[in-house]
C-alpha cells in the first residue's frame, strides 16, 4: 500500500483551505509587506524574497492584491515556485486570489539585494555580491572575494557557476573551505 | 515582407537559436569533462532556455493562432526551425563545444546589447535581462578559448582545429537577410554592418590573445539556418527534444 498518496492529497487540501477566522480586509499594506518578508527564497532559504529584492511593487485595497515580482535570471527554475510560495502565504491569511505579475523591467541585478540580505547571506556561508553590478568589465578583471567563514581575501575561483545559476564556486586558501559566491550580475 | 511578419520571424530566430544551443549543452549533463564544467554548462543552458521562453511567449502572442510557447518549441519540424546552423553542430570535444559557445556568445552579446535600445518595449525588456547573462557567458567562453589556445601544445591544436571546423558556420551570424534589414529599419534589430564589425573585432582580439588564427571574412560559408535549411543534425536534436511532448500531447505533469 502506498502511504504517501493520501497524505500528499491532504496536504494539498490543507494548503488550499482558507482559515475560517481570517479577516484579510483588516490587513494593512505594511502587514502584507511584513508577511512577504517571511517568504524565503527556496534555493537560498537564508534570505526572504524582499531581502533578495525581487518583489517590486504591491497594491492592496482591502479586497484585491496585486504584486510585481521579477525573476533573478531568465531561466531561474525557482520563479514559479516563488510565486506559489507567495500565493500560499497570502492564502493563509485569507487573501485568496492575489494577482502576481511577472515583470522584467527594470531588470533585477544583485544591486537589489538589501544590506540585511547581504549580511544574512554571509552568515549562511554564501559570500554576498561585492561591488556594483553595472561596473563589471566585459572581459577579464577578476574580483577579490572575501571568504564568508574567516574573512580572508586570499581566495580563488573554482568555477564561474556554483550550485545555482546565480552563484559561482570559490575556495578559501587560508581556511581551505569551499564556498558559494552570489555573483555580481 | 510586412514588418509584422519580419518581427515574428526575428523573434522565432532568437528563440530557436537559444533553444537548440541549450539542448546541445544539455547533452553534456552527466558527462562533462569536470563537475565544475558540468554545472557551468548546465547553467548556461538554463539561462538560454529562460531567454528562449521569453522570446517564444512574445512570438506566440503576435502570431496569435492558438499556439503557446511550448507548442512553438515542441511541435514545429526542422523546416520551420530558424536557428543558426552554428548552434546545431555537435559538441565533439570540449574545444569544439567552447569554440561554438564563444562564436555564439560574441554574436549574442552584441545582438542583445543592441536590442536593449529596441523601439519595441517588450523586446528591450527581455534583452535587458538577457544581456547580463550573455555577458557572463561571453566572459567565460572567451577565457576558455584563451586558456586552450595559449595552453599546452595539445590544447592549442584542438582549439585551433575547432576554430577551423566551425568557421564555415559563422558567416550566417553576420550576413543580414531581408528579416535582419527589416528589423534594423524598424528600429528593433542591430545595424547589420556594425554587428559584423563588432563580431569580427572581438573574435580577432580574443583569438590574438589566444595565439589562434581565424579564417577569412570572405571564406565560403554555409548559410540557410535562418530560412529553415539546416544541416543533418537538427532533425536528430528535435527528435530527442520533442519526443515526450509529441508522444504525450497536453501532458501537464511530467
Amino acid at each position: 500500500m502506498n502511504e504517501r498518496e493520501p497524505s500528499s492529497v491532504n496536504l494539498l487540501i490543507a494548503s488550499d483551505r482558507v482559515p475560517a477566522n481570517a479577516h484579510p480586509e483588516l490587513l494593512t499594506e505594511d502587514a502584507i509587506w511584513a508577511l512577504l518578508d517571511n517568504v524565503k527564497d527556496p534555493e537560498v532559504p537564508a534570505v526572504s524574497v524582499l531581502e533578495l529584492g525581487i518583489v517590486r511593487r504591491l497594491s492592496w485595497d482591502g479586497k484585491h492584491l496585486s504584486i510585481d515580482v521579477t525573476p533573478t535570471y531568465s531561466g531561474c527554475p525557482a520563479t514559479e515556485l516563488i510565486e506559489e510560495l507567495i500565493t500560499e502565504a497570502l492564502r493563509a491569511v485569507g487573501i485568496c486570489d492575489p494577482h502576481i505579475n511577472r515583470v522584467l523591467t527594470p531588470a533585477w541585478s544583485t544591486d537589489w539585494i538589501t544590506d540585511v540580505g547581504r549580511e544574512k547571506l554571509r552568515v549562511y556561508g554564501i559570500a554576498p555580491p561585492q561591488g556594483n553590478a553595472s561596473k563589471m568589465s566585459l572581459l577579464g578583471a577578476n574580483e577579490v572575494i572575501t571568504c564568508p567563514f574567516c574573512d580572508s581575501k586570499h581566495t580563488e575561483r573554482v568555477s564561474e557557476f556554483g550550485s545555482t545559476a546565480c552563484k559561482a564556486l570559490y575556495r578559501c586558501r587560508d581556511c581551505l573551505e569551499p564556498f558559494d559566491y552570489f555573483k555580481c550580475i | 515582407m510586412t514588418e509584422q511578419k519580419a518581427l515574428q520571424d526575428y523573434l522565432i530566430r532568437l528563440a530557436d537559436s537559444d533553444m537548440i544551443l541549450s539542448q546541445r549543452l544539455c547533452e553534456l549533463c552527466g558527462k562533462a569533462p569536470a563537475i565544475e564544467e558540468e554545472m557551468a554548462v548546465m547553467n548556461v543552458g538554463l539561462d538560454l532556455v529562460g531567454q528562449a521562453r521569453n522570446w517564444y511567449e512574445y512570438a506566440a502572442e503576435l502570431i496569435d493562432d492558438g499556439r503557446d510557447a511550448d507548442k512553438l518549441c515542441f511541435l514545429r519540424d526542422a523546416l520551420d526551425y530558424r536557428n543558426l546552423l552554428l548552434v546545431e553542430q555537435p559538441n565533439e570535444d570540449y574545444a569544439v563545444t567552447m569554440a561554438r559557445q564563444f562564436f555564439f556568445d560574441v554574436w549574442h552579446y552584441f545582438t542583445l546589447k543592441s536590442l536593449v535600445d529596441a523601439s519595441d518595449e517588450r523586446i528591450a525588456n527581455i534583452a535587458a535581462k538577457a544581456v547580463k547573462e550573455a555577458t557572463y557567458h561571453l566572459r567565460r567562453s572567451s577565457e576558455w578559448v584563451k586558456r586552450m589556445g595559449d595552453g599546452t601544445e595539445e590544447s592549442h591544436r584542438r582549439i585551433q582545429e575547432a576554430f577551423d571546423l566551425l568557421w564555415r558556420f559563422t558567416g550566417e551570424l553576420v550576413t543580414p537577410d531581408d528579416t535582419d534589414h527589416a528589423m534594423f529599419k524598424a528600429g528593433i534589430g542591430p545595424d547589420p554592418e556594425k554587428l559584423k564589425q563588432d563580431w569580427f573585432g572581438m573574435v580577432r582580439e580574443v583569438a590574438a590573445q589566444a595565439t589562434l588564427k581565424t579564417g577569412a571574412e570572405d571564406a565560403w560559408m554555409y548559410m540557410g539556418g535562418k530560412s529553415g535549411v539546416h544541416t543533418e543534425h537538427l532533425g536528430l536534436i528535435l527528435a530527442e527534444m520533442q519526443f515526450l511532448p509529441r508522444a504525450y500531447p497536453d501532458a501537464t505533469t511530467w
